[in-house]
């Protein structure tokens, strides 16, 4: 402990103020926060010792230089592909979300089910790739695949935010009503109408979160924006790719101009009309697929709890366990906590950009545009970007996921800190950032990145399918192989991994009384 | 006494002062001279809060600034919070240190302060777990630990017992050379100010000596309008 709180200075001040191990006899309120960000940050270091953090380019500033050329002169070398990718983008986004809301609010209506709400934990722990992976082993690449790929996992994370919502608001009307026996009445005409606001914001957050995975679906072969960057950047046509790179950033960056309330239904038509959902399911795939493919291979076909097929069981899991589950754990796990507590670091150090106590007016909202450009970036296309640059190694994928998340939080820190009131003749500069407004602020920060540590775990499995040897590597490489039955546990696997992790959040969330309902996130 | 021959301390002439874009105070003019002791009095809302306020902007270096809200960060201790006076006075580097374990000098200097206004039991507590009057022992500490020459204080001891209250306000008199108070205590204004001045409906009412006035003699100040 000691050895490590000497060691910090190196790596950044503002952190290691926040460990005050207990050396003096400080009983101050911050304590507790001091002592979880302090073992967090060890935890990190730990991670950071057995990471691999080669860079294995020879010369990274060469293709960071065709890079930057390739950005300052994008060129379309086909409108209609462009274009069509581009609709294609936002039809399964928004067929996606529009389909995830439904289902997600029908879920809601019963989550205080445990069983609903472990339902939608799972359904939500699988990431969209790895859905979309799974669904086209069935229905191929077609556009039911995106439509689904997106909508499930959506479906999960909107029913959560959803259920959360009426909880919260379930409390002062209900108890004056009337028809609070009449289940039903009672929720349309007292909850409802307190969560609409709040779940339409969230909704459309969600959407534009949406726009990203639907991009990154291309780069598993579905026809949107990111099929065509991968082979671009995988060619380094950097030119084109800035071309695609610039729509998907206009794509976003214009939705609140264009998608409006009132016109979201003639939208809603014309997605479907244009990219109807459909595939070619032969259904003696699909119960194929079912009934065999995704079996541990010991168990196909043959007779149940025998004594052969079991131990053959048992040596098969073990070999998969020993090979790929245990390690592709190990490397999530050890990556994820780094892009953390990195994530935490980089949200600390950019929220001023965004908070009126340190920048006004312009400098204020160009600091805040730069993190919200930050926040488009799909953290999956920033890791891409990174390997191009810096070759196979878990950099490039700290700082993807740091880059994106530490951008979401920040402005959502530097919002929240416009609540905090200053007395006239507060401190300036770094004596304010230090004094005054970071204690003010941790509390909200740590709630803010406890929830983004389900996210960013989630995010760390996928970026193995770039070829980090997380389980998304291993779970690529099973698909790749036509090995379902490998694949599918490795699913599992993760999807166990991310309740896991939501859980204990949640758990250190409650202990540090940290708020426990989630903002725009 | 002030000389009168000195330089005002602060001046206002013809003033317009406001409160959130409404007009408080209007027409004021009003000096103060170095070494007075003034006590501004008067009802809730007369404008006593946002004259301070004007007062302080006037010469914000060298007013050590006690304002109604302590605006203290409530998790960290009072030990930091007194502190927070003192950090132009040191580099960032030391102020950084200080905030991660409390360093040796600082100790002295805060604790000297914290015994001055009996405040040593809780020094080390977060602020958020004091009382009321603790708290606003700890803001005197942060205008103390300036070390300026002159104090301007909001209600400074409006949460604290009458025996301490008076204590502390000696105490504040005998470090600054000119302190400007604005306080609801008719007596404490009274025993401890040279000058008074009363505020009702937008205006000075009242502007005299205090050995020159009683308590009746303020007591008009809070009629009803």
């Amino acid at each position: 402990m000691q050895l490590a709180t000497n060691s910090l200075p190196a790596i950044s001040p503002a952190f290691t103020m926040l460990f005050n191990s207990g050396a003096n006899n400080l009983d101050t309120s911050a304590k507790a926060l001091r002592k979880t960000s302090f073992w967090f940050a060890a935890i990190a270091l730990l991670c950071l010792l057995c990471a691999d953090l080669d860079i294995s380019t020879a010369d990274p500033w060469h293709e960071l230089g065709l890079m930057a050329v390739g950005a300052l002169s994008p060129s379309v070398w086909s409108w209609s592909t462009l274009l069509t990718s581009l609709a294609n983008t936002f039809s399964f986004a928004l067929q996606g979300v529009a389909l995830a809301a439904i289902a997600g609010f029908i879920l809601a209506l019963g989550y205080g089910s445990t069983i609903v709400r472990s339902f939608c934990a799972f359904i939500r722990s699988i990431h969209e790739l790895f859905w979309a992976l799974l669904f086209i082993q069935i229905t191929g690449l077609s556009s039911l695949t995106g439509l689904l790929a997106i909508a499930i996992p959506y479906a999960g994370t909107l029913a959560k935010i959803y259920g959360e919502l009426f909880e919260e608001v379930d409390l002062a009307p209900a108890r004056n009503s009337p028809a609070a026996k009449q289940h039903l009445t009672h929720f349309f005409y007292t909850v409802l109408p307190l969560a609409w606001r709040p779940m339409a914001t969230y909704t459309s957050y969600r959407f534009e979160c949406a726009i990203r995975s639907s991009a990154i679906l291309g780069f598993v072969g579905l026809p949107t924006l990111g099929f065509h960057l991968e082979t671009a950047l995988g060619e380094g046509h950097y030119s084109e790719a800035a071309a695609y790179f610039y729509a998907l950033l206009l794509l976003i960056g214009t939705l609140r101009f264009w998608l409006q309330k009132r016109l979201l239904p003639i939208y809603l038509l014309a997605v479907f009309y244009y990219l109807p959902p459909q595939a070619q399911v032969s259904w003696d795939l699909v119960a194929r697929f079912i009934t065999e493919d995704i079996v541990p291979a010991p168990l196909r076909g043959e007779a149940l709890f025998t004594a052969s097929t079991l131990s053959e069981f048992a040596n098969w899991f073990s070999l998969l366990w020993q090979q790929q589950i245990w390690p592709g754990l190990i490397n999530t796990v050890v990556l994820g906590q780094i892009s953390l507590v990195f994530t935490g670091l980089l949200a600390l150090l950019l929220f001023p950009l965004n908070s009126p106590l340190f920048f006004r007016r312009w400098g204020r909202t160009t600091g805040d545009g730069l993190l919200i450009l930050l926040r488009t970036l799909p953290e999956y296309l920033l890791a891409f970007l990174g390997l191009l640059i810096l070759g196979p190694s878990m950099v490039p994928a700290i700082l993807a996921l740091g880059i994106h998340n530490a951008a979401i939080i920040a402005h959502l820190v530097g919002r929240h800190s416009e609540e905090l009131n200053l007395r006239g003749d507060a401190s300036r500069g770094l004596n304010r950032y230090f004094y005054e407004v970071l204690p003010r602020i941790y509390r909200q920060f740590l709630a803010f990145l406890f929830y983004r540590w389900e996210v960013i775990l989630r995010e760390t499995a996928i970026l193995g399918i770039l070829g980090i040897s997380t389980l998304g590597f291993y779970i690529d490489s099973a698909f790749e192989e036509f090995r379902f039955d490998r694949a599918f546990i490795l699913i599992l696997a993760s999807a166990l991994l991310n309740i896991g992790v939501d859980h204990f959040a949640r758990r250190i969330r409650l202990r540090l009384h940290l708020k426990t309902t989630p903002e725009s996130l | 006494m002030a000389a009168l021959t000195d330089h005002p301390l602060f001046e206002l002439k013809d003033r317009r002062l406001e409160y959130q874009e409404k007009t408080v105070l209007d027409n004021l003019s009003l000096s103060i001279y170095p070494g007075e002791r003034v006590a501004l009095v008067g009802g809730s809302g007369a404008g006593k809060s946002t004259l301070l306020k004007a007062l302080r902007e006037q010469r914000p270096d060298q007013v050590a600034w006690c304002p109604q809200q302590p605006g203290l960060v409530p998790m960290l201790s009072a030990f930091h919070n007194i502190y927070m006076g003192a950090l132009d006075r040191h580099s960032f580097i030391y102020n950084l240190g200080n905030l991660i374990k409390p360093l040796p000098a600082a100790r002295r200097e805060v604790s000297e302060i914290a015994r001055s206004i009996d405040l040593e039991q809780q020094l080390f507590s977060s602020v958020d777990k004091l009382s009321g009057g603790q708290q606003q022992r700890t803001s005197i500490g942060r205008a103390l630990i300036q070390r300026r020459a002159i104090f301007i204080g909001d209600e400074p001891v409006a949460n604290v017992d009458e025996y301490q209250a008076e204590r502390l306000l000696r105490l504040i008199g005998q470090q600054h050379q000119t302190v400007v108070l604005a306080l609801h205590d008719i007596e404490q204004a009274l025993q401890f100010c040279t000058r008074i001045i009363g505020l009702k409906d937008g205006a000075i009412a009242l502007d005299a000596a205090s050995d020159q006035l009683s308590a009746s003699d303020l007591a008009s100040l809070y009629d009803a309008v």
